[in-house]
């Protein structure tokens, strides 16, 4: 019973589901198949319907404790554990644990003979006894119309297929029915799909311009609200995988955080912080304008704070971006041996775009990145139109967002053409535009760079020249000149003039300085000798005050003595004759 | 023995199955229902009437034995089955159709 809850995700309050365990079947869905109920399972010959029922079943016996049987009308048991065995899964070994019951129904229609009203009991008691063996919870029946090329009366034949969905619903046992689509207006090719009424699902095998993608379509889905597009679906050796067109709505979390870019100046044209965790970057420039090489440095850096990033090299092998990138100072190398950075080039023409995208996510899913680089999302034009590319882009990018992964996609711009025009409309998805391009003066080619746009952040609205150097991208300096930005020669003799300039004024400016010393200098001088003017005047001055004075009082004692040698009065003199004396000075 | 492709319920068979000395004969049921009692029912006065002494009719519940349906890939009950000297026939239904049922005893030619 715990098993059974585990599986019913209440995802719906009116309607109990089964995970089915394909991935990205149970998004669509929105949480698996009608539980306890049949669901048809319909497309052409080789869409991938028997593929579908086993996984649903494996998936139902390994994952959510519900053991399953699979009635085959059509493979043998070998070629159906052989066929499983590419997926990866172990039939037999299932089989032993008792949570799988494989049971081969074979009738060969030269040994039958009718000879009046029959019935199917003899099918409804091995289906009730294969799902008593194992207390199976699932059921697949593949492909159980084969009975109509096999056994006569298709009366009596659709009356009995009715009676047995009606007995599995009453067993409560989800069902997957497979049916043969061989025309595009019918569902199946006996009708049985008006039996099934709660869930139907299309597969469908296309080729278009040589390339093949599998198709799955939830036709209708009864007390359910499921996604009604086309999902491509892919499979492979780990089983089928469906991939949602898009989420239903846009409700990814955005992360304020931000993330250097592994160049210190273009974080600082990006208000000094760089990209913020979570966005998309669309890096875009004509060939050898540096795309690389920048997401090289995003990614090195990446891989420096020990988070994990995965490279989509989609026009250069592995070993070829390491190189090259060893080339500019940036070894990639360490990451890829610790497992930081994982590589994976694959030319899209191989497998069409859908499939493209699934192992995107495959790959994506499993090493659950931070970083993700996809290099150079252009090629994919190639083995599509840019409507396809557009939509597969919108899903991987809002993937990507759900995930919280940043992510940047370089993109090639013919050479000649509007840069900014080519991308219009794939660089509305994206949160951060860079522009690359080469800025071509005076005879030279020279790269430059710009943040064309950052949603939610200041950012640099310069073009800025950068080189390439052994010590990796180097943004320069600034000059603008008449002609806007200087780059190469231009920016170099701008720099000589600007150097000679400041040599000028350099030695203008010692000359001053060495013109105010030698002001100072005479200043001083003549200070000095206007020093030693004044000294000798003042002592000159000085002598003739002491003479005076000597004078003065010599002058005193004369009279005393006159006065002492006439007798007269000492004290009148003494007290009044040096008053008139100073007085008279 | 002719092949699958080449001949239909309508088309008349050719070479005639060599007869057996004692038909061996296995009718698979699923329980007592009103089928196969009336399937038992028409294969007795049958055998009684074309193979009085030659025969020998095996009755299987597949209700007790759910596995012989597996085993012997029985779909539709009721089946008739026919152990002929080169081949196994069989026939389904409640052999209400007597002249079917000797075509696959090997007992009546058609047409």
């Amino acid at each position: 019973m715990t098993q059974q809850k585990k599986a019913r995700r209440p995802s719906s309050k009116t309607l109990p589901k089964a995970l089915t365990g394909i991935q990205g079947l149970d998004e669509i869905t929105g949480g698996g198949l009608p539980s306890g109920r049949p669901t048809l399972v319909s497309g052409g010959a080789g869409a991938g319907k028997t593929m579908f029922g086993l996984e649903f079943l494996v998936r139902g016996a390994t994952q959510y404790g519900e053991p399953g049987v699979f009635m085959s009308f059509e493979e043998t048991i070998p070629d159906l554990t052989k066929n499983a065995a590419s997926l990866g899964f172990d039939l037999g070994r299932l089989v032993a644990e008792k949570k799988l019951f494989l049971d081969h129904v074979a009738i060969s229609r030269h040994e039958i003979e009718e000879t009046g009203e029959y019935d199917l009991d003899g099918l409804f008691i091995r289906i009730a006894d294969a799902v008593k063996r194992v207390g199976a919870r699932r059921v697949v029946l593949d492909t159980i119309e084969a009975l109509f090329g096999e056994l006569p009366n298709p009366g009596i034949l659709r009356a009995e297929i009715r009676r047995l969905f009606d007995w599995l619903k009453q067993q409560g046992l989800t069902t997957i029915i497979t049916a043969e689509r061989d025309r595009p207006d019918k569902l199946t090719r006996h009708g049985i799909e008006e039996f099934v009424s709660d869930c139907v699902i299309v597969l469908d095998h296309r080729i278009r311009e040589e390339i093949s993608t599998r198709r799955l379509r939830v036709v209708k889905y009864r007390g359910s609200t499921h996604g009604t597009n086309e999902y491509p679906f892919l499979i492979d050796e780990h089983g089928i995988s469906v991939l949602p067109i898009s989420s239903l709505g846009l409700d990814h979390a955005a992360p304020a955080a931000r993330m250097s870019t592994g160049i210190d100046r273009l974080d600082g044209m990006m208000g000094g912080k760089g990209f913020y965790r979570g966005s998309s970057i669309l890096m875009s420039g004509t060939s050898g304008t540096g795309k690389t090489s920048v997401a090289a440095h995003f990614v090195d850096a990446a891989c420096r704070r020990g988070e994990r990033c995965l490279y989509f090299a989609i026009e250069e092998s592995p070993r070829q971006v390491v190189r090259n990138m060893r080339s500019i100072g940036i070894d990639l190398e360490p990451w890829v041996r610790k497992g930081l950075l994982q590589f994976h080039a694959a030319r899209p023409t191989y497998g069409g775009i859908e499939e493209v995208l699934l192992l995107t996510h495959k790959h994506i899913s499993s090493f659950q990145p931070s970083v993700v680089v996809v290099d150079p999302i252009t090629t994919l034009l190639m083995v599509s139109t840019l409507n396809e590319v557009r939509s597969m882009l919108t899903r991987l990018v809002d993937f990507l967002k759900t995930q919280e992964i940043t992510a940047i996609f370089t993109s090639l711009t013919a050479a000649g053409g509007d840069l900014e025009a080519n991308e219009a409309d794939v660089s509305s998805l994206m949160d951060t535009w860079l522009l690359l391009k080469t800025i071509e003066v005076g005879g030279e080619r020279n790269r430059a760079l710009y943040v064309l746009k950052s949603r939610g952040m200041e950012h640099s609205n310069q073009i800025r020249e950068f080189v390439l150097t052994n010590d990796g991208l180097r943004l320069l300096d600034v000059y603008l000149g008449p002609e806007g930005v200087l780059t190469g020669a231009a920016r170099m003799s701008q720099e000589g003039r600007e150097k000679a300039a400041g040599t000028f004024r350099r030695q203008q400016l010692e000359g001053r300085g060495r013109e105010l010393d030698r002001k100072r200098q005479i200043f001083e001088a003549r200070m000095t000798m206007l020093r030693a003017e004044f000294e000798v005047e003042e002592e000159i001055i000085q002598q003739s005050i002491s003479e005076s004075k000597l004078l003065d009082a010599e002058l005193l004692q004369d009279r005393g003595q006159m006065v002492r040698s006439r007798e007269a009065d000492t004290s009148a003199y003494k007290k009044v004759g040096s008053a008139p004396a100073a007085r008279e000075r | 023995m002719p092949t699958a492709k080449t001949r239909t319920r309508t088309q008349p068979r050719k070479p005639a199955p060599r007869k057996p000395a004692v038909w061996k004969l296995r009718l698979y049921v699923a329980g007592q229902t009103p089928k196969s009692i009336r399937a038992f029912a028409n294969l007795k006065v049958l055998c009684e009437e074309r193979l009085k002494g030659r025969y020998q009719i095996e009755v299987i519940d597949l209700l007790e034995h759910p596995h012989m349906a597996r085993g012997d890939q029985i779909v539709a009950v009721p089946t008739l089955e026919i152990k002929l000297p080169q081949s196994v026939q069989r026939i389904i239904g409640d052999l209400s159709n007597t002249d079917r049922v000797l075509v696959g005893l090997a007992l009546q030619q058609v047409g």
